[in-house]
């Protein structure tokens, strides 16, 4: 029984958890990964690409709701996601227009790309806080949880409970959707075949045919996917308020080079990596000896590694780890 | 238009628009936007070196900046009572432990020749084992520390020196600091660098936040001595009760002039000392290295130069730099707040004034500190009269408007962004171009 508890303890605490800031992380890092396999530069500005993303989502629930159109067990954001989509990608290429595709005539370097991605940042950050104001938005609505803490607790008679909310759910499933969609595209169409060849050898790619500005154009509807779908789960499971996707850049950076720049599978990894990481080495562990070991050998603290409050900067940490110790990351980088 | 013609002209704008804002809106406003801006363009110098003279993409600037408000505290604050006796010995212990755990790994990386599966697994080992003994020793100490008097105090204090002083030792602080950042992340490439000076940052600010013995954490340090004289120390004075009735000005607000003035005539002295060595420095033959190794590292590196100890060397100078800078700051501030050290407010807005400024160029960097911070206060300001002129029509009680009326200090942050895009796309250079040497 004891050791039943204690399973259902890390699974209440981490792995649930761990699954869902994972996914979120990897769905942000694969955005990331491939603006800079094809169009070679960190994107700062992905974090307000999320932003702006969640905030369309919130815009048109609110739409939605006050029409009276909702799909009761399901949050009105999940249903109202593929407009959001819409209008996230066209954010995406205006801004790529008006602003990126200059430089990339120019050739510029990376670093001057860099810089103006900050500026991006600077300009989507002002937008959504003019539009939206900078406050706490709760959007979530429909069915909180698919499984209670009491419901499971009576179906199993453990003394640990098990909860998994619904933004939970939604975000594991959706995510694992979305990555399947994306491989499949990568992988098995033409168009995606092509956007490999050019991340991998520009000129080569030309050489043989394949329109640059299809591939571009290509690159920011799957980046602009991936940020309004990440944005908006986040939003959900936790609460948006517009500058937390400011921070949430680095973890997702860490996430992005942690698996391997460039790599698709490897923002994956990286992002779960990075999630159970900061959920292992926070966690206090003190429940779990008291149902694993036997009762005298029980430590008095709280047996933490690292204090909560520490957890972002976990991730911060692993990066510098992992750029002294492999600066590749876990799969070698820039292969999509 | 030659170089030394734009300097004069944006310099004088410059003065101009400042005292505009002396005699219109007041003259505590002029002088409080022009001491930060006399802070932020010694941060944006330090910047500027490492990028504009050595190519180096620093993202660190809000840690150094921190780091140098921690030597206030360190320097300025009086010891707390009982509070070494408490065990602030034992803390310093531990963290020696620590890090001479980390001493050994490096040795033991750098002179044996083991199997390199062999060094990872020993050295995460002994800094493991090190760490949990650091924990071991520390954890009651800081928790008694904790416990003095937490409402006022409950750290270790500093050294009730003069608060001066902390300015260098901020400097020294920042540059210690850069001094293992640059030996961690100084290989990397560009934006890998930019990435990770950025996340060591954040985590120096996670330190200072949660570490309450050393900074108080998020219950802020206030009252720090200052170096100036108190406004109602004036205010007794006779000679300033003559002043206030020649100018026939509050004696109130005088008195809060004087401080000012003060304040901006020790900085104006600090602006110009480190402008003075910059100068010198980037006209001198390591300059010329400098931006040889920048323009190919390659041909440098054929050249003999030792591109990672130059590398190195410039980046903690300019981090010195900018930790001298933030020390001046929480100088100013008289309280040393770790939840103000924003990303975008210290990293970013720095950056966007050395690009705008010219990078590359030292009186550049200056102005680009002048006008980008000066546009930051004011245009919040400015934000609000745009939008009440274009919404002027529409009546008060409308939904939209009062709600854009109230985001419209958010319009900043899209006049920062367009600032930096129309720079970089128009004039890449800069206001003050670098000089063709």
């Amino acid at each position: 029984m004891d050791f039943l508890n204690g399973i259902t303890l890390i699974a209440n605490y981490i792995i649930i958890p761990g699954l869902t800031y994972g996914s979120q992380l990897a769905l942000g890092a694969l955005g990331i990964t491939i603006i800079y396999s094809v169009l070679r530069f960190s994107n700062f500005a992905h974090g307000e690409f999320m932003s702006f993303g969640a905030m369309s989502a919130i815009l048109l629930s609110w739409l939605f709701i006050s029409l009276g159109i909702t799909l009761h067990p399901i949050p009105t954001a999940i249903m109202v996601l593929p407009i959001a989509i819409v209008l996230t990608i066209s954010y995406c290429l205006i801004v790529d227009k008006f602003i990126f595709k200059f430089y990339r005539k120019q050739n510029s370097k990376s670093v001057i790309n860099l810089i103006v991605s900050i500026g991006v940042m600077f300009f989507t950050g002002g937008l959504i806080r003019f539009i939206i104001g900078p406050g706490d938005r709760n959007f979530f609505d429909g069915e909180r949880f698919i499984l209670k803490a009491r419901t499971f607790k009576n179906i199993t008679g453990l003394n640990e409970g098990l909860t998994l909310k619904t933004t939970q759910g939604i975000t594991i499933i959706l995510s694992l959707l979305l990555v399947i969609l994306l491989f499949w595209f990568l992988n098995k169409t033409k168009t995606g075949k092509s956007m490999r060849a050019y991340s991998d050898n520009k000129e080569l790619a030309l050489l043989s045919g394949i329109n640059p500005e299809k591939v571009v154009l290509i690159t920011w509807i799957i980046t602009g996917t991936l940020a309004c779908v990440a944005g908006t789960l986040y939003g959900l499971d936790k609460s948006y308020k517009p500058f937390t996707y400011l921070h949430l850049v680095l973890p997702i950076f860490s996430a992005a080079i942690v698996g391997g720049v460039g790599n698709p599978v490897g923002a994956i990894i990286g992002g779960f990596v990075i999630a159970f990481s900061e959920l292992i080495i926070t966690f206090a562990y003190k429940k779990i000896f008291f149902y694993f070991l036997p009762i005298n050998l029980v430590p008095e603290g709280l047996s933490q590694i690292l204090s909560t409050d520490y957890k972002i900067a976990i991730s911060f940490l692993i990066l510098v780890l992992v750029l002294l110790i492999k600066p590749t990351g876990i799969y070698k980088g820039k292969v999509i | 238009m030659t170089n030394a013609s734009r300097i004069k002209i944006f310099y004088i704008l410059m003065t101009i628009t400042l005292l505009f804002v002396g005699f219109f809106q007041s003259w505590n406003v002029a002088l409080t936007i022009f001491n930060l801006c006399l802070i932020s363009s010694i941060m944006t110098l330090g910047i500027n070196i490492q990028w504009g003279n050595a190519g180096i993409v620093n993202f660190g600037v809000m840690g150094f900046a921190a780091l140098g408000g921690l030597a206030n505290i360190i320097i300025s604050m009086p010891p707390t009572q009982n509070a070494w006796e408490a065990g602030g010995e034992i803390i310093i212990v531990g963290l020696m432990i620590f890090t001479l755990a980390i001493i050994f790994s490096i040795i033991l990386f750098k002179k044996s020749n083991l199997n390199k599966r062999i060094k990872y697994l020993i050295s995460f080992a002994f800094i493991i084992s090190a760490y949990f003994i650091m924990r071991h020793l520390v954890d009651t100490p800081i928790e008694k520390i904790e416990a003095i008097e937490p409402a006022k105090t409950g750290y270790l204090g500093g050294f009730n020196l003069p608060v001066l002083l902390s300015w260098p030792v901020g400097a020294l602080l920042a540059a210690f600091s850069a001094f293992i950042i640059g030996k961690i992340s100084l290989g990397l490439r560009s934006d890998y660098l930019a990435i990770a000076t950025l996340g060591i940052s954040e985590i120096i600010i996670y330190f200072l936040k949660n570490e309450d013995w050393l900074s108080r954490g998020v219950k802020n340090v206030n009252g720090l001595p200052r170096p100036v004289p108190y406004e109602i120390e004036l205010q007794s004075k006779e000679w300033v009760l003559k002043v206030s009735n020649y100018l026939d000005t509050p004696i109130t607000e005088l008195s809060s002039i004087i401080v000012k003035l003060s304040y901006s005539l020790l900085f104006c002295a600090v602006l110009l000392i480190v402008l003075f060595l910059l100068e010198v420095a980037v006209k001198s033959p390591w300059g010329r290295m400098m931006r040889a190794i920048r323009d190919n590292e390659v041909s440098a590196n054929a050249m003999g130069k030792n591109i990672k100890q130059r590398h190195l060397q410039v980046f903690i100078i300019g981090s010195a730099i900018v930790g001298l800078a933030g020390a001046m700051l929480t100088t100013l501030d008289g309280q040393f707040t770790p939840v103000s050290y924003q990303p975008l407010r210290y990293t970013f807005l720095i950056w966007i004034m050395v690009i705008v400024g010219g990078s590359g160029n030292n009186f550049g960097s200056i102005i680009g500190g002048f006008l980008i911070w000066f546009f930051w206060v004011q245009s919040e300001p400015l934000g609000l009269w745009f939008i009440s002129q274009i919404t002027a029509h529409i009546s008060d009680t409308n939904i939209i408007k009062s709600h854009l009326l109230e985001n419209a200090a958010h319009i900043r942050l899209m006049f920062m962004g367009m600032i930096l895009l129309i720079t970089l796309r128009f004039a890449p250079k800069g206001l003050i171009p670098e000089v063709k040497r």
